[in-house]
């Protein structure tokens, strides 16, 4: 069975590139343009892995990575912030909310799925 | 995402392999020929090395090559001229690239001059010349293998921040191999009293890589928070042993085979298994009649069986042309060594042999046409003056003959002084001083150890170095060698090797009530001796008298406590045998017929026994012995001396 990642980014270009690398590599995928929106596309569906972006309207990264470790269906699924250089404090945030690791801006889809690996069985 | 990237290094290496022959062959036509698609395939050559080496996480590989693609990359944008300075330099740094492979596969520290080499390699791009021998800079060898400790207790979260550790360990072992790892269960509460999704483990593992602690400390990045992580520095590991170039057989751990020849053998391997159980179920409810049936069921077993034999054995079959890449490279450099002009011809490049036959007659081969460019090829202005054209030529030619492959190395140059040899051969007291050899004869003194060793450096006594070699490494493929010369017209070497380790061409032998085989590529004849011929010397040893010379007799009945059946004395017949030039003879009762023989170890099956190569098993199931050549020549020899 293939296996379902989450990207969740209110940029459309980063959505974009995320999704096409991951369904190269086999993933089938879901996205979401903020938090509240991709909760509501996953619904009770069980994701393999999801990738957040942290500065998102409506809402942001760190409810959402909340959100779904309060799942039952999410609750260790691992989960890959995006951030950028600059953000240190961010990934502390992040990492205090549940998150799995971060990716940090810009990166290569090759680098994507380098730490996608470091994550996934 | 589960991939171990570490499966596909051999191929790797193979594959950089492949490329650097290509790209050395390109270098050396781009010395003529600037045609853009010449330099066009370098490029892509140097640049597939480049990618594939960082996959694999050989950095120095990438490095360099990196900036073996700057300098191609300039020269194919115009701004630098290919000139033969430049040429030279990259042929160089193919050799240091290769050396780089050659440690990265072997896991040792990469060799020092690959800086100083990409150095002048940075430098080259430059328009302009460069120097050509930049000043050597010694680097810290902060990349050189070392232990490492490594403990790693993860804070008891981590489930529950959607990672496994066990995935971290992983990762270290991207790193370099882990040796031991040890899981502490300390921490570990009752059952009762345990939360599933949290922690209790750590672990203590040791890596040995060539990572710096840094590296090391990343893979911890997402999970060093409530973790404790200890890395240090054990000690360093001593380097595995220098891996030579050419080792012989260190290269040959894998083989790559075309799907198609793999599909073709699952493919009879079923075709043997319905024939099998075609015959098992003939069996189950056997009758009389039913045993044409199986009768014809058995052949088609065979006839599956034969194929598949024959198929196998085509998969370890490599073209000679692997052996013969090396040599348009050699020419080149040996003919700017010695001034001379020397063109190489090759033909039958795509002439099968075993892998390891290919492998193993590289450095004969490279040996003979070394010598034959020192030694055979004549000035220009002295082949002019002999009514030659200026450029000398070698010739390297490889063809099947029956069941075995000729190998020829022939040159156009000045060919063996007959007369020095002998009279060289007389002084050292291999021929009689009253004695005239036949050419053949006199040739063959060249592959006596030492013969050349002499003190006179002379055209002759350079052509022996280290023949004897060349010859042992054939002979030790169960091949033979022979040497035409005409003075004036050249020197042709003529190698005759098997198209298999595996099988031997073999006479069978009865000796009492045992049955020998004798590799037929060593004998010379047989005869009926009479009592006459067969004298006793001096130091116990025997020997046989034929047409005025005495050879050592071996009597195998003797040698292997054979007991002597009824007809001993009816049919005796001597079998002479030739090794390295010196014949014996062996005492046997029967010649039963020529036969092919799949060879099997003995030493490994049993133990080693001295004048027995190996055994192995005939067609009506009997194991049979495989006579030594070499160490009953040695054995007679120190008998009769």
């Amino acid at each position: 069975m293939p296996r379902t990642a989450l990207i969740v980014d209110d940029s459309a270009s980063i959505r974009e590139m995320v999704a096409f690398t991951l369904r190269e590599a086999g993933f089938v995928v879901l996205e979401g343009i903020h938090g509240a929106d991709a909760l509501q596309k996953l619904g009770d569906q069980r994701p393999d892995l999801i990738i957040t972006d942290l500065n998102m309207p409506v809402m942001d990264g760190f409810t959402f990575i909340r959100q779904i470790r309060s799942r039952p269906n999410s609750k260790y699924t691992p989960v890959l912030m995006l951030t950028t250089e600059s953000q240190l404090e961010k990934k502390q945030q992040g990492k205090a909310a549940g998150a799995t690791g971060w990716i940090v801006k810009p990166f290569h889809p090759a680098k994507l799925l380098e730490v996608i690996a470091k994550v996934l069985p | 995402m589960e991939f171990d990237i570490s499966r596909f290094r051999d191929t790797f290496f193979q594959e950089a392999g492949e490329h650097l022959g290509e790209m050395e062959a390109g270098l050396l036509q781009l010395e003529s020929n600037r045609d853009p698609e010449i330099l066009n395939a370098i490029f892509r050559g140097a640049h597939s090395i480049k990618g594939a080496s960082a996959t694999f996480g050989f950095e120095n590989v990438a490095r360099f090559t990196h900036a073996m693609e700057g300098l191609l990359d300039r020269m194919r944008a115009g701004t630098v001229e290919p000139s033969p300075a430049r040429i030279g330099l990259l042929l160089e740094s193919l050799d240091i690239l290769r050396r780089l492979l050659d440690a990265a596969r072997a896991g040792t520290a990469p060799p020092p001059e690959a800086e100083r080499g990409a150095e002048s390699l940075l430098l080259a791009q430059r328009v302009g010349e460069f120097p050509l021998d930049p000043p050597v800079k010694v680097r810290a060898q902060d990349r050189a293998r070392a232990n490492w400790r490594v403990r790693f207790a993860p804070s008891p979260e981590i489930l529950r921040q959607g990672m496994d550790p066990v995935l971290v360990l992983r990762d270290l072992g991207r790193l370099g191999e882990v040796e031991k790892v040890d899981a502490d269960l300390s921490a570990l509460p009752a059952l009762a009293a345990m939360e599933p999704d949290q922690c209790y483990l750590a672990w203590r593992l040791e890596l040995i890589s060539e990572a710096t602690e840094e590296k090391i400390r990343d893979v911890f990045a997402f999970v060093e928070d409530g973790a404790t992580i200890e890395i240090r520095r054990a000690s360093v590991p001593e380097p595995p042993a220098v891996p030579g170039r050419n080792l012989p057989g260190a290269e040959s751990g894998t083989i790559r085979v075309a799907t198609g020849k793999v599909d073709k053998l699952i493919d009879l391997v079923g075709e043997l298994i319905i024939a099998q159980s075609m015959a098992s179920q003939i069996l189950t409810v056997f009758q009389a009649g039913d045993l044409d049936r199986l009768q014809e069921t058995f052949a088609e077993v065979e006839r599956y069986t034969r194929e598949l034999q024959e198929r196998l054995m085509r998969v370890r079959m490599l073209a000679i042309g692997n052996a013969f890449s090396r040599f348009p490279r050699l020419i080149r450099d040996l003919s700017a060594a010695t001034g001379k002009q020397v063109a190489l011809r090759i033909e039958g490049e795509e002439t099968e042999l075993d892998k390891s036959v290919v492998e193993r007659m590289a450095d004969p081969l490279t040996h003979l046409v070394r010598n034959a460019i020192d030694h055979g090829i004549e000035p220009a202005a002295e082949r002019v003056n002999a009514g030659k054209p200026p450029s000398g030529t070698i010739g390297l030619k490889a063809r099947h003959q029956g069941g075995s492959v000729v190998l020829e190395v022939s040159d156009d140059g000045r060919g063996l002084d007959r007369d020095r040899i002998l009279a060289k051969a007389r002084a050292g007291g291999l021929a009689a001083v009253d004695e005239d050899p036949a050419d053949e004869q006199v040739f063959s003194y060249i592959f006596e150890p030492g013969f050349s060793t002499a003190a006179t450096v002379s055209d002759i006594s350079g052509r022996g170095v280290g023949m004897d070699v060349v010859k042992k490494s054939v002979e030790s493929l169960n091949g033979a060698i022979g040497i035409q010369s005409e003075p004036g017209r050249g020197v042709t070497f003529r190698i005759q090797l098997p198209l298999t380790l595996a099988i031997l061409d073999g006479l069978l032998l009865r000796v009492g009530g045992q049955r020998f085989v004798l590799p037929l590529v060593s004998i010379i004849e047989s005869i009926a001796p009479r009592k006459d011929q067969l004298r006793r010397v001096a130091s116990g040893g025997e020997v046989i008298v034929l047409r005025g010379e005495p050879l050592p007799l071996v009597r195998l009945k003797r040698l292997f406590r054979i007991a002597a059946d009824e007809e001993e004395s009816a049919g005796r017949l001597a079998v002479i045998v030739e090794n390295r030039g010196k014949r014996i003879a062996l005492l046997v009762d029967e010649l039963l017929g020529q036969q092919q023989v799949v060879i099997k170890s003995l030493e490994t099956n049993f133990r080693k026994v001295d004048g027995v190569a190996g055994a192995t098993i005939l067609g009506d199931g009997r194991p049979a012995l495989i006579l030594d050549v070499a160490a009953l020549a040695e054995m007679a020899k120190s008998k009769c001396s």
